[in-house]
């Protein structure tokens, strides 16, 4: 018997140095789901509505590198990655895509997501229940661009938040960022609990393999409802950019000719 | 009340700080109060006096940029500001959000134009990466408008100018700053507004010596596409598009770059863009005003030899 105990406790004492100090850091990555880069922007409904006809819906790209990041970050340090969505029920097949990346299971907060600071409230009550040791996002979503989730989780949680991240790791507790400022670039270390925002540069997205995407089918993903939150707004319309008259073309052999156009005629230089 | 956040780079208000102030007292009717953490330089106050700043209230003792702390210094400065203007730079975009919680603010983001207040409150935001814009109405009564720089035009509106120091003190910071890396001397994309960009089209890094003489002489930015950065021609501060920065500068010229959709969704606000391209049918040319199809190699000469004579 004791033998067994004293076995057991070597073992999982050697484990903890295979997966260095063992800090089995708890990440929560918030991911949104937004239109295909290369989708047509259209609006219906009297320009009330975004036109989802024909849409494809992907990771929100700067999730999928927080998503990868997380998992490197776990791997190293032992723990594990949870994928929380503010959405319906169609966002589920692009929830199964990033358990197929590797993330170990996720949770769906059966809302639309009309705007930042609701999904926020949603996402730092999630955060709370969890006990998470960091809470990632993306610098911004593609289709509304708010770029303020991970601010107001921050205050939210009341933990230090850090944006538009290139850089992440967890060493000895705590995490390092490289970040980008205004005109350059700052490294930066913070105690965890943190949240911080990917920024492109972060890591090389992972793509699906055949076997996560078959273990992802039995993965756990879990909807709940979400919270009650005061309204801060509404979207009254939406509008394109007004359409470019037709380019105005200078001969190759007449060069000079387009700066005199942008100095007399445009008058931008 | 009115207020706005005076970002403090290196002792000086920025034009985005201005066009926050131009912002801000063009809706407001009783004065604007800019909050500045760190200390300005002497006559730094007399320029936002100038876009109708009627009080400035500089808060020392911070040392280094906290998202936390400089959010809580600024909601200690708040009372009897309903609205607020926040340049969208990084660091207004990290706080923003953080002081949207602490005051129980609507925080509307990327804005692009003053606010429609004959019914409510409604901002003009930008979204879907350039590809769209959205009116949006903010219900709460205090309001945080993030706004988009070189979208407001500047406005003069001289007014005399108060200005009050407080302290608070630095603790548990849960944050430290170990390194910082700027690039000394060059102007920030960003703020740039001339920006002179490249893409694969110019075949190797070794070529970026004419768009830089280029970009010299307009008194212009660097840039450049994806691969470009991907390639590690360039470093990847410069890289625009829907993954990159976005920019909004008055004049972008694009040269060798083809105009994918995720290109167009980083530069395609820009008021004035130029195309140089050697393929009449390259994308680009149906977002741009005015172009030159033909070969870069031999077209960028001939712009650097006008562009030196126009500044004679
Ligand atoms: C999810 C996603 C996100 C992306 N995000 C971005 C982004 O943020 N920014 C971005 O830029 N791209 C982005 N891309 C990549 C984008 O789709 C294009 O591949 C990229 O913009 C092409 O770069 P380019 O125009 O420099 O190169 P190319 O497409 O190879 O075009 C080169 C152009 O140069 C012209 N040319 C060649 N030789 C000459 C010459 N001698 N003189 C003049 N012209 C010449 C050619 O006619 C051609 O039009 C993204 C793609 C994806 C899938
Ligand atoms: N509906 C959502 N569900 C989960 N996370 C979201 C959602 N919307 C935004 N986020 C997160 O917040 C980041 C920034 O989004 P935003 O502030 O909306 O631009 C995204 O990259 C996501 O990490």
């Amino acid at each position: 018997m004791f033998i067994f105990y004293a076995k057991l406790l070597f073992s999982s004492h050697f484990l903890c140095l295979i997966l260095q100090q063992s800090i089995n850091m708890k990440i929560l990555v918030c991911m949104s789901v937004v239109p295909d880069t290369t989708t047509k922007i259209t609006f219906t409904d009297n320009n009330t509505k975004f036109n989802t006809a024909g849409v494809q819906f992907i990771i929100n790209p700067y999730d999928e590198l927080s998503l990868t990041k997380a998992l490197e970050i776990t791997e190293k340090s032992g723990g594990s990655v949870t994928v929380a969505t503010v959405g319906l029920a169609d966002a589920d097949a692009v929830i199964r895509k990033a358990l197929a990346i590797g993330a170990n299971d996720a949770i769906r907060i059966n809302a639309n997501p009309s705007d930042g600071q609701f999904v926020a409230e949603q996402l730092a009550a999630i955060a709370q229940q969890g006990a998470y040791d960091m809470v990632l996002t993306g610098r911004e979503s593609i289709d509304y661009n708010g770029g303020q989730v991970c601010g107001l989780l921050g205050a939210l949680l009341n933990w230090p938040s850090v944006n538009v991240c290139t850089k992440m790791d967890v060493i000895d507790g705590k995490a390092h960022f490289e970040r980008d400022i205004d005109g350059g670039r700052e490294t930066i270390e913070a105690v965890l609990p943190v949240v911080a925002s990917a920024q492109k540069d972060l890591c090389e997205p992972r793509i699906p393999n055949m076997k996560g995407i078959m273990a992802a089918r039995t993965k756990p993903l879990t909807v709940v409802e979400p919270i009650a939150v005061d309204g801060f707004g509404q979207y009254n319309s939406f509008e394109n950019p007004i359409a470019k008259q037709a380019v105005k073309l200078f001969d190759a052999q007449n060069a000079a000719q387009l700066i005199d156009a942008l100095k007399n005629e445009a008058k931008v230089i | 009340m009115t207020g706005i956040y005076a970002e403090n780079s290196e002792g000086i208000f920025k034009k985005s700080v201005l066009e926050a102030a131009s912002y801000a007292s063009q809706i407001s009717t009783d004065g604007v109060t800019a909050i500045c953490i760190g200390s300005p330089n002497d006559g730094e106050a007399d320029k936002l006096a100038k876009y109708g700043v009627t009080k400035l209230i500089i808060v020392e003792g911070l040392t280094a940029f906290d998202a936390q702390n400089y959010s809580k210094a600024m909601a200690a400065h708040l009372a009897g500001i309903k609205t607020l203007v926040i340049a969208n730079t990084y660091e207004g975009k990290a706080l923003a959000p953080r002081v949207a919680v602490l005051m129980n603010a609507s925080l509307a983001t990327n804005v692009v134009a003053l606010p429609d207040t004959s019914n409510g409150f409604v901002v003009k935001r930008g979204v879907f990466s350039g590809k769209g814009f959205a009116h949006v109405q903010l219900s709460r009564e205090n309001k945080i408008v993030a706004i988009t720089p070189n979208s407001i035009e500047l406005k003069e509106n001289q007014v005399s100018i108060v200005v009050e120091k407080t302290a608070v003190s630095e603790t548990g910071n849960l944050t430290k700053i170990t390194a910082s890396n700027k690039a000394a001397g060059k102007i920030p994309l960003t703020e740039a507004e001339i920006v002179v960009s490249a893409g694969r089209g110019m075949k190797g890094p070794e070529n970026w010596g004419m768009v830089e003489e280029l970009a010299g002489l307009l008194g212009a930015a660097t840039a450049c596409s994806k691969p470009v950065s991907d390639m590690d021609w360039r470093p990847h501060s410069e890289h625009v598009g829907q993954t990159g920065i976005t920019i909004k500068p008055n004049l972008y010229i694009a040269i060798g770059i083809s105009g994918a959709i995720q290109h167009l969704a980083g530069v395609s606000s820009s008021k004035v863009i130029v195309v140089i391209n050697k393929d009449p049918e390259a994308p680009f040319f149906k977002a741009a005003d005015y172009g030159i199809v033909g070969d870069a190699f031999e077209v960028l000469p001939q712009l650097i030899a006008a562009a030196k004579a126009a500044q004679n």
